[in-house]
């Protein structure tokens, strides 16, 4: 799919022609550091829009986006096309849900790709739309970042004001909860319900608001597409890896210097995106995908960053989340830590997440500390075989991903604190983002 | 059908409806304890529950047209769906109507619960809460044969188990709430990862 | 087609009756919410588990009789 521009240039010859943007987010935003609609189109040139009598630009555009391999950024790592495809031509007309909730607390990377390249955004929003037949557009940023709601309002009066919006866009700001941002939670608190999971028995069902089909999709997801529309599939694939083409956000955070939110091509090994942020001292392990994601020790750490490779070591994607844990912390202790907060996440709706979890962070806590019983270990296998799997969301099935993980990582240490001699590590301050409790 | 037969069928039609409602209470606090034993599975109490109340409702009918019937007194089919609209002891009826509409409210709703929304059908469950003891001022006030010893004290035992079944749920219920309220806090931060440091 | 039985863990209240009547294929987990494993059910149980879907206040207890279905919380194994 080739750029069209609206005007026609009779000087051509004189002006060389720009080569195409690269197939980054961040570009516009890299090189000039402003987010305006004037440096976009500037950067990127004007989004690829069917003219008017255009019959085919929707399968077209469906076809380009199989084509690219993009699959979801938002953790689920869905093929895009398919989702699409699930919704397209139902009557009445779809709604496209923006989700850039992020309720897991050590990712940023919705907030930064809304504060710094909010038009890619709604260009992707705007084009899953087109394609879909939706007739409008909501915007979801967490309650708790007021800033990134601004921005994104900013940016879309601007598109409002140079006559840019064929479908109407709306800001919403759900609880930052980290359930809030799960599809079927958020689907149901746009209707007017709680911001819950919902349980749903078969899996590929679309979801409904009111009457409406939702297509909820990553607002990285969404800027990836605008990036295919402009750039056509083989462009998009020209970074990253076959399988897992394209760049992603993560969100690096815990003991590095530079925590923040980078840019890089699926498949750069994990150590050099970690290097990148500056480790404070010899890294120990790292959280990979977020709070229900999986540990990785040191050994691990030259496999390539992209879902399949990482899945071999033992880590997740997920939303782009790694969490550097120094080789001098406990990872039985940060261990302990997330399990308390995800217990107290949990939307209690489902017992063994309400029960369980407590439970889970309660023994955890114990062996942090030194204080497990012999019947510990048995306890906590038990426990983690009984959440696993028996909410009716994912979020119970994350955390006994992350606490198997941690178990495996760090089972050295798990053994001595076992013993009752935990390392001293287990008393430094976290390196977690966002939770500074001891 | 003589006025004599139908007062007394009203009496006794009424005493068994009050015996076999207060088993229904009774059943009805002990079902909602969770906890299971072998004499007594707790799909066993919802049964018994659910026959009971309704045995209690063939027994109540008997009693209202009866008592309607009769006309020694003229108490009016009014009477039976409109609280104080008999002309007989007025307020002592009235009380027994509103238990009745109250009760008639349950046993609707319950027919027909899986149709209906959970949060309805348990608002309106609750209302037996408060239909018992207006049947029992109805059953006391009316006074027809409280002067005899053993139906005060057949009052006073279910008064008892009433209470007693309430008090045991209560304690109960604080145990289980008690446990959920016990879970680990870690406050959360409002500042994230900052945002500044963007490279590729 | 095999018949399956699946728990709505929204809906759940822990009351157990379908643990009661049918120990067979529903355990009780250490906090009274029931475990089942999928598989499907023998052929002279799924009166009893139609029974108990019934008798589950909360309507909690699906019992179907259709093609596989995958239990979206449960990871592939």
């Amino acid at each position: 799919m080739t750029r069209t521009s609206s005007t026609v240039d009779d000087d051509r010859s004189a002006r060389p022609t720009p080569p195409p943007p690269a197939p980054e987010l961040l570009g516009a935003w890299r090189a000039t550091g402003r987010a305006d609609l004037v440096a976009h189109v500037d950067h990127f040139g004007p989004l690829p829009a069917p003219g008017p009598g255009d019959r085919h630009w929707g399968e077209r555009f469906a076809a380009a986006l199989d084509a690219s391999g993009l699959t979801g950024r938002g953790g689920a790592a869905f093929p895009s096309a398919r989702k699409m495809a699930l919704v397209r031509g139902r009557r009445p007309a779809p709604t496209v849900v923006v989700n850039a909730c992020e309720g897991e607390p050590a990712s940023s990377k919705d907030a930064a790709l809304l504060s710094c390249a909010p038009h890619l955004v709604l260009d992707g929003a705007e084009l899953a739309a087109l394609a879909s037949g939706a007739d409008r557009i909501v915007v979801c940023v967490g309650a708790e970042r007021p800033d990134v709601a601004v921005a994104v309002d900013r940016a879309v009066a601007e598109r409002v004001g140079s006559g840019h919006d064929p479908v109407p866009v709306a800001v919403e700001r759900p609880p930052g909860r980290f359930v809030a941002g799960e599809e079927s939670a958020l689907v149901s608190w746009l209707g007017g319900g709680p911001a819950a999971p919902t349980f749903r028995p078969r899996r590929g069902e679309v979801l409904l608001l009111g009457r409406r089909p939702a297509l909820v999709h990553n607002a990285e997801t969404l800027a990836h597409v605008a990036l295919v529309a402009r750039l056509g599939p083989a462009a998009f694939r020209s970074t990253g890896l076959p399988e897992a083409p394209g760049t992603l956000l993560c969100t690096v955070s815990g003991a590095v210097t530079r925590p923040g939110v980078y840019e890089v091509a699926m498949g750069t090994p994990v150590l050099d995106v970690v290097g990148g942020a500056g480790p404070e001292e010899a890294v120990g392990a790292v959280l990979t995908g977020g709070f229900g994601g999986s540990w990785i020790g040191a050994g691990a750490l030259g496999a390539p960053y992209a879902p399949a490779p990482l899945a071999r070591v033992g880590g997740v994607v997920g939303a782009g989340v790694l969490v550097v844990l120094p080789r001098s912390g406990c990872g039985i202790a940060e261990t302990a830590r997330i399990a308390a907060f995800m217990a107290g996440e949990s939307a209690g709706q489902c017992g063994p997440c309400v029960f369980g979890l407590p439970a889970l962070a309660g023994d955890l806590a114990a062996l942090a500390q030194g204080r497990a019983d012999r019947a510990l270990p048995s306890r906590l296998a038990r426990r983690l075989e009984a959440v696993d799997g028996r909410g009716a969301c994912r979020h119970p099935d994350g955390v006994v991903r992350m606490v198997r993980s941690a178990l495996a990582v760090f089972a050295g240490d798990a053994g001595d604190h076992l013993r009752g001699a935990p390392c001293p590590g287990h008393r430094r301050p976290s390196v977690l983002p966002r939770l500074r409790a001891g | 059908m003589s006025s004599t037969v139908l007062w007394y069928a009203t009496r006794a039609t009424g005493l068994v409806a009050m015996v076999l409602l207060t088993a229904t209470t009774v059943l009805g606090i002990v079902t909602a304890n969770r906890g299971t034993s072998r004499r007594w599975p707790g799909f066993a109490r919802q049964d018994l529950h659910r026959r009971i109340s309704l045995l209690s409702v063939v027994f109540l009918t008997g009693h209202v047209l009866t008592s309607v019937l009769d006309t020694y007194v003229h108490i009016g089919w009014a009477a039976v769906v409109v609280p104080l609209a008999s002309p007989y002891r007025r307020g002592w009826v009235a009380a027994g109507t509103v238990s009745l509409d109250l009760m008639a409210a349950v046993a609707v709703t319950s027919l027909l619960r899986h149709r209906l929304p959970a949060r309805l059908w348990r608002a309106v469950h609750w209302l037996a809460y408060l239909s018992w003891p207006v049947a029992m001022a109805h059953a006391l006030g009316m006074g027809t044969d409280m002067r005899l010893g053993w139906v005060l004290d057949l009052c006073a035992a279910c008064i008892a188990a009433v209470v007693g079944a309430g008090a045991w749920r209560i304690v109960l219920a604080t145990g289980r709430a008690r446990r959920t309220l016990a879970l680990p806090s870690v406050r959360r931060r409002p500042q994230g990862v900052p945002v500044k440091h963007l490279t590729g | 087609m095999p018949t399956t039985i699946t728990v709505n863990p929204v809906a759940c209240e822990a009351y157990g009756y379908c643990a009661e009547l049918l120990p067979e294929l529903v355990t009780l987990d250490e906090w009274g919410y029931p475990v089942v494993d999928g598989r499907p059910v023998p052929a002279h149980l799924v009166e009893l588990a139609q029974q108990a879907a019934r008798r589950c206040p909360r309507r909690a207890l699906l019992v179907e009789t259709g093609p596989d279905r995958v239990w979206p919380g449960s990871p592939p194994r």
